[in-house]
């Protein structure tokens, strides 16, 4: 019995092996959240323009992915509703990654072959690099909304740009810039503490741009420590900053991580402020209001700023909840509206859908029609600079009672 | 018994397993030349393939030698790590210096073995989990702060190992697949593979025998680490770039998951199982966020009706079936045999 159930089982999965192999691309074209993208496409007709959706939708970062997928959908939907670029619809695929290079790549690989004609994507630096390894020598247009280290766009080692790759964020080293010039300009600091996680490159990355900056304003960096992915008690690193009694705390980590060494600090009695990079953005789910208070981070997007900012989270909240609603909302919301207006520009030039000059097409006017593209998180619009970063400036935040909140552009 | 029982001779063996080889590439190729197998599906079957490395070379260990090391991640990433800084760093061509960096990954990551392996085998099931799984995170660790103790960039750390030239192609995965299971097959069988197993059934009666076991254990973690290093050679080409973070504790359970799934001790169970669970992940994107609880739901149900795994101690025989067809065909009487199945 046991036996003739373990065969079933085994032939099963087997055939179900085989039968995906056998039909690979007809079964599903479009595996895009079934909920508000499909109900706000009025009925395709004839060619659409396949745009491809990659982020870690599932796992530890999903709050990055979701976001950008949401934010760039929304867009997207919008676009359609409004008849769609050149009569074509826009149709796109969205793939989970789960935070994984590898499959993000097979994921990549899979859009490449359902035909999409640009990229919104990857989400998390590592990924982006592998996906941009497979979609370089396609030429493949990408624009990421979150990749923020310098290697998604560029090879320091053999100085080439990765010509098919534009991102809507801002990179690692201006966020830690920034903020030490902001320590020492606005809140006077002379001496700070750096608390990075040694096993990433986003953290080290936004850690040594603030160290060498600090070096420059005038600031002492008096304690430079740092933890392992998955630590959760931090009291240690903590205590030898509490000796070095800084100014300020730099701590770039992502914001489940912030959350805890805010609280962790606050219960050793330490009161110096905290600065941030973009990871914070959602920290205050993850420490109380009255240890957050009084902390700043730096941000590409300031909530409910101008009128083109609220109608976009009013937009969002509608349609997806507040849950996701962060940066990387927003900016892969502005990262859909340059693909938007490349494409009709790229349309407008007759080459066929899809083909290479049609790919060409796409990463030209991204660079042509980037600066008249006036985003919620750039409203003096997209200008890429050589090696495909947008010129922008960074909005601080602040958190007053738990809530984040826009202190200003700097 | 009046009829002796007749058998294919060796060579013939040889023979047949080496056409259907030949005729597996062919096929393989042809369909993916003539783009009946996709890019994408030609990318699911590299990863196929790596994983199909892993899990037999992991299986020598677990299955054949009787431990449970939990560091099998380690090696790979001291295999992907030689072949890639090879790679990088050697101004070859790509074309030459990716073999030079399999075969640098493979033997590398066996040194690494070995040195592991002497004192670490010294201790028995959970303490030999536990100190292996404590030197797979000293190897992540390693790689991911080596450059600011040796003070000039080596592997990149975080900032991830970056422009490894992209050399994996389904052609050479499948001659290294074939060539890691045809030597571990033929270790197996030969004298030093028995004395492997017999350590695994009765430590104490083996070295009554006079086996040392030391060597033996030493020996079969080893091979387990060179062919778990040539996966991560092949790994480092398929992806190009190399994070230390790939390489964790969760990847070694991964495989770990994979080995027990196809029964421990069975190759032809760990290329089964290394197969479905790298592919069934990918066959259900369509059900985008379902389909890890799916995957959980598979690997419990397979875990609950067949606890030995999908095979047992199992292995496939193309030749011992054919014989068993021939020899049924005169004497349909002889049901005695039976092929050597033990499953529980």
């Amino acid at each position: 019995m046991k036996k003739l159930l373990s065969i079933a089982l085994v032939a099963m999965m087997a055939l179900s092996a085989l039968a995906g192999c056998a039909a690979p691309v007809a079964t599903d074209t479009s595996a895009s959240d079934a909920s508000a993208a499909d109900a706000a496409q009025p009925a395709a007709s004839g060619e659409t323009i396949k745009v491809g959706i990659l982020g870690p939708h599932t796992g530890d970062y999903a709050v990055y992915g979701l976001a950008v997928k949401n934010g760039a959908q929304l867009y997207i939907d919008q676009v359609n509703a409004a008849g769609g670029i050149n009569g074509k619809q826009i149709e796109t695929i969205v793939y989970d990654n789960k935070g994984d290079s590898t499959e993000a790549i097979t994921a990549f690989t899979r859009m490449v072959d359902e035909g999409i004609t640009a990229l919104i994507g990857d989400v998390l630096s590592g990924n982006t690099i592998a996906v941009v390894g497979e979609a370089n020598p396609i030429n493949m247009p990408m624009i990421t909304a979150s990749a923020t280290a310098v290697g998604a766009t560029y090879n320091a080692d053999t100085d080439t740009v990765y010509t098919n790759v534009f991102r809507s964020c801002f990179i690692d080293p201006f966020q830690g810039e920034k903020m030490a010039q902001y320590a020492a300009e606005k809140l006077g600091a002379k001496t700070a503490a750096v608390l990075t996680m040694t096993g990433d490159d986003y953290s080290v990355g936004l850690a040594d741009a603030f160290k060498a900056k600090c070096a420059e304003v005038g600031i002492n960096v008096v304690a430079d420590e740092g933890y392992s992915k998955g630590d959760v008690d931090f009291k240690a690193q903590l205590t030898n900053i509490l000796a070095t009694a800084p100014d300020v705390i730099f701590c770039p980590n992502y914001y489940q991580d912030d959350g805890m060494i805010v609280t962790q600090a606050r219960e050793l009695g330490l009161t110096s402020t905290f600065l941030g990079g973009d990871g914070w953005a959602g920290v205050s789910a993850y420490a109380s209001a009255a240890d957050l208070e009084g902390s700043y981070f730096c941000s590409a997007y300031a909530p409910g700023s101008t009128d083109a900012v609220k109608k976009f989270e009013a937009d969002y909240t509608a349609a997806y909840g507040a849950d996701t609603l962060n940066m990387f909302a927003a900016t892969a919301y502005d990262a859909a509206q340059i693909l938007v207006a490349a494409l009709t520009k790229a349309e407008a030039s007759g080459a066929a859908t899809g083909s290479d000059e049609y790919k060409q097409a796409v990463i030209d006017a991204i660079k042509t029609e980037g600066p008249s593209v006036v985003g919620i998180t750039s409203e003096t619009g997209y200008t890429f600079d050589e090696h495909n970063n947008p010129i922008k400036s960074a909005v601080i935040m602040t958190l007053t009672d738990g809530v984040e909140t826009f202190k200003e552009m700097y | 018994m009046k009829q002796t029982y007749k058998k294919i001779p060796m060579p013939v063996r040889y023979v047949i397993n080496t056409l259907l080889f030949v005729a597996f590439l062919i096929v393989g190729l042809s369909l993916i030349q003539s783009g009946v197998i996709t890019k994408y599906y030609t990318k699911v079957l590299m990863l196929i393939g790596i994983n199909i490395i892993l899990t037999v070379s992991l299986n020598i260990a677990t299955g054949y030698l009787g431990q449970l090391p939990l560091g099998h991640a380690g090696f790979m990433a001291v295999g992907a790590y030689t072949a890639a800084i090879f790679m990088t760093r050697s101004g070859l061509d790509a074309s030459v210096s990716f073999p030079i960096g399999l075969v640098l990954g493979a033997l590398m990551a066996g040194l690494v073995g070995v040195l592991i392996g002497i004192p670490a085998l010294r201790l028995k099931g959970d303490y030999l989990a536990i100190i292996t799984l404590g030197f797979g995170e000293i190897i992540r660790v390693v790689l991911l702060n080596i450059d600011s103790v040796l003070g000039f960039k080596l592997t990149y750390g975080a900032a991830s190992l970056k422009g490894i030239p992209k050399e994996t192609n389904f052609l050479n995965t499948f001659l290294c697949v074939g060539i890691a299971c045809l030597l571990i097959h033929t270790m197996m069988k030969s004298r030093h593979g028995r004395a492997i197993l017999s350590v695994r059934e009765n430590e104490i009666a083996a070295e009554s025998c006079g086996i040392n076991l030391t060597y033996y254990k030493v020996l079969g973690f080893a091979a387990s680490a060179v062919f778990a290093g040539l996966a991560g050679a092949l790994y480092a080409g398929y992806l190009g770039i190399l994070n230390p973070s790939s390489f964790g504790f969760m990847k070694s359970i991964e495989i770990l998951v994979m080995v027990v799934l196809g029964g421990m001790g069975s190759m032809v169970g760990s290329v089964l199982s290394a197969t479905v669970l790298t592919a069934v992940p990918e066959l259900l994107r369509a059900f985008s966020e379902y389909r890890m609880i799916l995957y959980s739901l598979l690997l419990i149900t397979v875990m609950i009706f067949k606890p030995s795994g999908l095979m047992g101690q199992y292995d496939f025989s193309l030749s011992r079936m054919l014989e068993h067809v021939f020899n049924q065909k005169p004497a349909r009487e002889k049901t005695n045999h039976k092929a050597g199945e033990k499953n529980g």
